[in-house]
């Protein structure tokens, strides 16, 4: 069954039409990415699915509960890391469940415990300037992943069986400098496989896209439309040095082709 | 800023600036340049200083109280009407003119007003602390809320936070740097201001001490006064940085 779902969502600003009759979906488990060149709408369309702004068209269904324009349901990572500064590192993280009603204490404790698994231990009361690039990112992500499970109020940590909520990554790996990237996408294969957060990403690395996905939906043009979908099919325990096969560049081949025809049309 | 100002090195230059400013001062009155009925010569000060200790810590004591009840609600009015004002633009656009046109009418002109609207006690001196005060701390917390990282705005909002909540965990923490920017230069003018006052009218105060030592041409007692002034006024903006201090250790982090 589909846990998120976007149909024929179309947004405009003003004459300008940024979306135009765009659906994805996310089932429950899947690791799917957005790929697109900048400027095909991909951040609009994550405002849409989380629904800081509405749609002129269409609407956005979690679990099959019509979420549009309704923010606080999908779990949401920016493209910045956007840790707060004033805040230790275990209450940026332990935020949304603050938000969502625990007292300071009691969000403190539910989320000290993801720490080791996301390769933060030691870090929970510093603040987030003594963080390095990383390790704020992997402070954001587990500050996204507690946003999914205040909003569908169940931790999924080891054995889990069924997922806790979606997730949107706006670029979560984009600042990063190579080598750290390459480490990070090793992390969060390794860690998804722990807490099975159903996530949509967007990227405009190809490489990443592959690697790290189980679809990949390309979205190109302006108004910024789906235009292909591709399944990436070795299971994700393989993909540790997938990008080393012939399999690897035959996707990379074929998605690079679909854009490069995009661009010439 | 914790850099420039932290090391004991750093400040050598400031005092050995002060102390060649008081020698040269010493040295013009002690060669006779400048007779000491004009002006006074440190020494003179230092003495009129110590001899009068208890009369200039009497008024000091006034004039702390009516700065320091006055900054308070400065502070508090501050508060309320900078986040009223960005809450609700329409209060914004009918204010902000207001707020500023209320900044260039000058205390010496309505310190006498407000003596003669409520006589010569503490009342009109709080008031026009109130007055110059609570302008530099409004303003600094209206720019301190509109500086806040829309992004971060995004994230909270994401999160389900309702406008109470995005406004204590990032808006509030985001007007805190510009909040004690503000609460250094109104707690300044917090002392020149009450003293303004008092010299205008009232009995006591460290005004009131002024204008007794300026008609009776004690000038060294009026260099006294004034350089305490000056102290009480830097002991004021040094505990407001202590207090910025305790209350952003974030901002104080090197990596």
């Amino acid at each position: 069954m589909d846990l998120l779902r976007a149909e024929h969502i179309t947004k405009r600003y003003g004459d300008r039409t940024i979306l135009k009759d765009v659906s994805v979906r996310l089932e429950e488990g899947e690791l799917v990415s957005l790929l697109g060149l900048s400027g095909s709408g991909k951040t609009t369309l994550f405002h849409v699915l989380s629904g800081l702004i509405p749609p002129e068209e269409g609407r956005v269904l979690l679990n099959g509960e019509d979420v549009t324009a309704k923010p606080g349901k999908v779990s949401y990572m920016l493209q910045k890391d956007l840790l707060l500064a004033h805040k230790k590192v275990i209450d940026n993280v332990a935020l949304p469940l603050l938000l969502a009603g625990r007292k300071k204490k009691e969000a403190r404790k539910e989320a000290a415990p993801y720490f080791e698994d996301f390769g933060l231990a030691g870090t929970e009361m510093l603040y987030p300037a003594q963080l390095s690039g990383g390790m704020r990112q992997r402070a954001a992500f587990l500050r996204t992943y507690l946003s999914a499970v205040a909003a569908s109020g169940e931790h999924r940590l080891k054995g889990a069986q069924m997922p806790s909520g979606a997730a949107l990554l706006d670029e979560p790996f984009s600042a990063l400098d190579t080598i750290t990237k390459s480490q990070m996408h090793d992390w969060y294969l390794d860690v998804m496989e722990k807490i099975s957060l159903s996530t949509l990403f967007i990227t405009h690395d190809i490489d990443e896209a592959i690697v790290l996905s189980d679809r990949i939906y390309i979205l190109t043009g302006s108004p910024g439309e789906i235009r292909d979908e591709i399944r990436i099919l070795p299971e994700r325990r393989e993909r540790r040095d997938f990008n080393m096969t012939g399999e690897f560049l035959a996707y990379k081949k074929q998605i690079r082709d679909i854009l490069e025809r995009q661009q010439t049309q | 800023m914790s850099e420039r100002s932290g090391s004991i090195t750093s400040k050598l230059p400031a005092a050995a600036a002060l102390l060649l400013l008081i020698f040269f001062w010493w040295l013009l009155c002690a060669s006779g340049a400048v007779p000491s009925y004009m002006l006074p010569s440190p020494v003179d000060v230092a003495r009129a200083f110590v001899n009068d200790f208890s009369n200039l810590m009497y008024h000091a004591g006034t004039t702390l109280q009516e700065a320091a009840y006055g900054l308070v609600i400065g502070v508090v009015l501050a508060f309320a009407i900078a986040t009223v004002m960005d809450r609700f633009l329409i209060l914004d656009r009918a204010f902000s003119p207001l707020l500023v046109i209320s900044q260039t009418i000058p205390t010496i002109a309505i310190a006498p007003l407000l003596v003669l609207w409520m006589g010569f006690g503490m009342a009109p001196k709080i008031t026009l602390v109130v007055i110059t005060t609570f302008f530099p701390i409004a303003v600094g917390l209206l720019e301190g809320y509109r500086s806040v990282d829309p992004d971060a705005v995004d994230l909270l909002r994401a999160m389900g936070a309702n406008r109470r909540q995005i406004f204590r965990h990032v808006k509030f923490p985001a007007s805190l740097p510009y909040f004690f920017s503000g609460l250094k230069i109104s707690a300044s003018y917090a002392i020149v201001g009450a003293v303004i006052a008092e010299w205008l009218g009232g009995f006591e105060g460290l005004g009131v001490y002024m204008t007794r030592v300026k008609k009776a041409y004690a000038f060294d007692r009026m260099f006294a006064v004034i350089i305490l002034i000056v102290v009480i006024s830097l002991l004021l903006m040094g505990l407001v940085d202590l207090i910025r201090r305790a209350a952003m250790p974030y901002a104080n982090i090197k990596n």
